[in-house]
């Protein structure tokens, strides 16, 4: 059993806040670390430099954090007040309640939930709402398409990344994320379900709005999507979570079919954010090598590919795991 | 008849809108206006709006004299400013009837063709801009770099040349910049793979531009399409064949043609343009002759005889035509600037109707607009 983080410290209420500080602290990080990653991989794939102030260009992140949170906060005339600034919390938010069902290693876990999977596909559903009170309460034509894509594409791609989160599902037989990861004690499960992991991972990279699926925010199209409105730290929030999306689509890719912290020599968790931060830097790296898909050509493939394939590949799992 | 700009009734009576796509807009390429009318993401009619970025200067053709016009021609175009400097320079030089020594001729082709491919890597570079692809955009800047680095050795200037003079050229070449463009040439033919594989080959791109924004036929005509656009269409036509100025006819070069006339056909004859550039670049820097650079008498002052005149180039957007109404004078009584932008930008109403507004983006980027050209 993993140790249980929430009779670790003595207290229900201290452990809660003591994971809370800890979650935040590391997306508050991680941000800036995935920001300035971004920043130097794209440099490299586009043959630039990229930022170059400090070490490796690291103080960038930091001015831009003061730029971020020193900028005024305008709110324009005529928007909705309370959905526009509702929802920069609500799309964050969601992100904090996620990193806590991490299994970061066998004995790094917050609380061993055993419908963690389902749990944390309800709780991250919840951004797509901030998304669209975004859109919708900007009063702003850009944003509200952005909004209109959004949540048109993220509930098109949460059907392909559900079932390919089944197979896995029936084949361990646990809802639980940390008996997923123990199960694969052998071989990691992107070994007996590639084509589950492949869907997982584009379905993922579109959930996230990351490109070539960043449709939401199509900046050549839309100017900058649902987020044209907000400036300073509220823009910032979208930004971040952004970021800290892509920490949960990779984290669940890394339990589900990496098998989470599992590696040898190194410690679990450096395995696990290893294992996480790799699938990362293929996610950037798509997004600097691929143009953009259009809104309907989107839609195609969610439906027209993706969900069939996903169906069948659960089918042959059905039918194998019942003769095995 | 209905106007062209008339809101297309919706028969299903849902709820429609108006979206005002720029002035300031990231992917109208400068300050072109676009009034959407949306179904949703499809649009019921587009209506271009230009003027933005209009500086007179027909109007300013008119308040001087021929030679003080010189700079400004590649102020029109900025993208492709060498062929309108020297395209400027040869309508004068045709309603004078200077002649043009040799050397002149075979610089003035290298700085043409090799403005041409800077204009359509730049093209390259936004149009993918467009469709959501970064880093292509970095690739073909780097290469244009290139080229304006070698055009800036010899005119002085990155964009907007003013490197033709009546008779020649201003200033002579010397074997560095003739090997630095050969060089070139050899570098650009190991890049173009590049482009062909990672860009054109790419499904995503196929996706997006294949039976995207098809022009019908009817709008040739109507418009007065003419460029890649027209060779997209099927129509073999390029001024540089048609109606050779300079000395185009002594080199070999074909035309690209692609007969579908969507943004994947356009994009396919402007990739094939930029070898056939690279081709004529080839046979000029080997054909160069020594020999002055410069006719030997021009006219001091520059005074067409009374009468109409019209002269076009072939730019890399297309037909550049100007029409020059002479009175005697050292100063134009009317000179028109027929520019190929503002005929392929024309026909966007009939384009976008009923494509989605992603497509109006990918339509817009793929006849490679240049809006100050639009306006003038």
């Amino acid at each position: 059993m993993p140790t249980d983080f929430t009779q670790l410290l003595g207290g229900f209420w201290l452990a809660i806040g003591a994971t809370v500080a800890l979650i935040m602290a590391y997306l508050c990080v991680n941000a800036i670390l995935l920001i300035w990653l971004e920043r130097k991989l794209s440099a490299r794939i586009q043959r630039r430099v990229g930022p170059t102030r400090g070490p490796f260009g690291l103080v960038q992140q930091v001015y831009d954090m003061v730029k971020l949170f020193s900028k005024e906060l305008i709110t324009p005339d005529q928007v909705n007040r309370v959905l526009y600034l509702i929802a920069p919390v609500m799309v964050f938010a969601p992100v904090m309640a996620v990193c806590s069902l991490f299994p970061v290693s066998a004995t790094w876990i917050f609380h061993d939930y055993n419908v963690a999977v389902v749990l944390l596909l309800a709780i991250s559903g919840f951004n797509i709402l901030g998304i669209f009170f975004a859109g919708w309460g900007s009063n702003n034509k850009y944003a509200l398409l952005g909004a209109v894509r959004s949540v048109a594409q993220n509930i098109s791609y949460e059907i392909p990344l559900i079932l390919s989160i089944i197979p896995i599902v029936m084949m361990t037989g646990t809802l639980s994320l940390y008996g997923i990861a123990a199960a694969q004690t052998t071989v990691p499960f992107v070994l007996l379900q590639p084509i589950a992991a492949i869907i997982f991972i584009i379905s993922a990279t579109a959930e996230t709005n990351r490109a070539p699926f960043d449709i939401p925010e199509a900046e050549s199209e839309l100017v900058a999507g649902f987020h044209t409105e907000y400036s300073g730290m509220r823009f910032g929030l979208f930004f971040f979570a952004e970021y800290s999306n892509m920490i949960i689509a990779c984290g669940l890719a890394t339990v589900l079919f990496l098998g989470g912290w599992k590696g040898p020599y190194l410690p679990g968790p450096v395995w696990f954010f290893i294992k996480v931060y790799a699938l990362i830097i293929l996610m950037m790296w798509f997004r600097w090598t691929f143009p953009r898909l259009r809104f309907d050509q989107l839609m195609k493939f969610a439906w027209m590919v993706l969900v069939p394939v996903a169906l069948i590949n659960l089918l042959i799992t059905t039918l194998v795991l019942k003769l095995v | 008849m209905a106007s062209r700009f008339d809101v297309v009734p919706d028969r299903e009576n849902r709820d429609t809108y108006f979206l005002n796509m720029g002035p300031q807009h990231p992917s109208t390429h400068g300050v072109l206006r676009l009034k959407l009318h949306l179904d949703g993401e499809t649009i019921l009619s587009a209506e271009p709006v230009i003027g933005y970025g209009h500086r007179a200067h027909e109007k300013m053709a008119e308040n001087r004299d021929f030679l003080q016009f010189l700079p400004n021609p590649s102020r029109v175009d900025y993208i492709s400013g060498m062929i309108y400097n020297i395209g400027y320079c040869q309508a004068i030089e045709r309603t004078m009837g200077i002649e043009v020594p040799e050397r002149a001729e075979y610089i003035r082709i290298i700085g043409n063709e090799l403005n041409r491919i800077s204009s359509h890597l730049l093209w390259l570079g936004t149009f993918l801009l467009d469709l959501g692809a970064f880093t292509p955009f970095l690739y073909a800047f780097d290469d244009r770099e290139k080229i304006l680095d070698i055009l800036d050795s010899v005119t002085g200037s990155r964009l907007t040349y003013c490197y033709g003079r009546f008779g020649g050229v201003v200033m002579d070449v010397d074997d560095t910049f003739l090997r630095n463009v050969s060089d070139f040439c050899t570098y650009f033919k190991t890049r173009f793979p590049i482009y062909q594989d990672l860009v054109i080959d790419n499904v995503i791109f196929h996706e997006r531009t294949v039976g995207v924004g098809i022009f019908d036929q009817d709008l040739v005509q109507k418009y007065g399409v003419s460029g890649p656009a027209l060779r997209a269409m099927g129509h073999a036509s390029d001024v540089r064949k048609d109606e050779p100025y300079g000395i185009y006819d002594r080199f070999e070069f074909d035309i690209p043609i692609q007969q579908e006339g969507d943004c994947f056909a356009r994009s396919l004859v402007r990739m094939e343009e930029m070898l056939q550039s690279i081709r004529i670049v080839e046979q000029a820097v080997k054909g160069i002759p020594e020999g002055p650079f410069m006719a030997a008498k021009v006219p001091k002052r520059i005074r067409p005889a009374e009468g109409e005149y019209y002269f076009c180039v072939e730019s890399a957007r297309g037909n550049f035509g100007m029409y020059i109404v002479s009175d005697g004078s050292d100063i134009p009584f009317r000179h028109k600037l027929r520019t190929p932008s503002f005929a392929n930008m024309a026909t966007m109403p009939d384009v976008m109707r009923g494509e989605l507004l992603s497509d109006a983006v990918a339509i817009l980027g793929s006849i490679d607009i240049v809006v100050p050209e639009i306006d003038r």
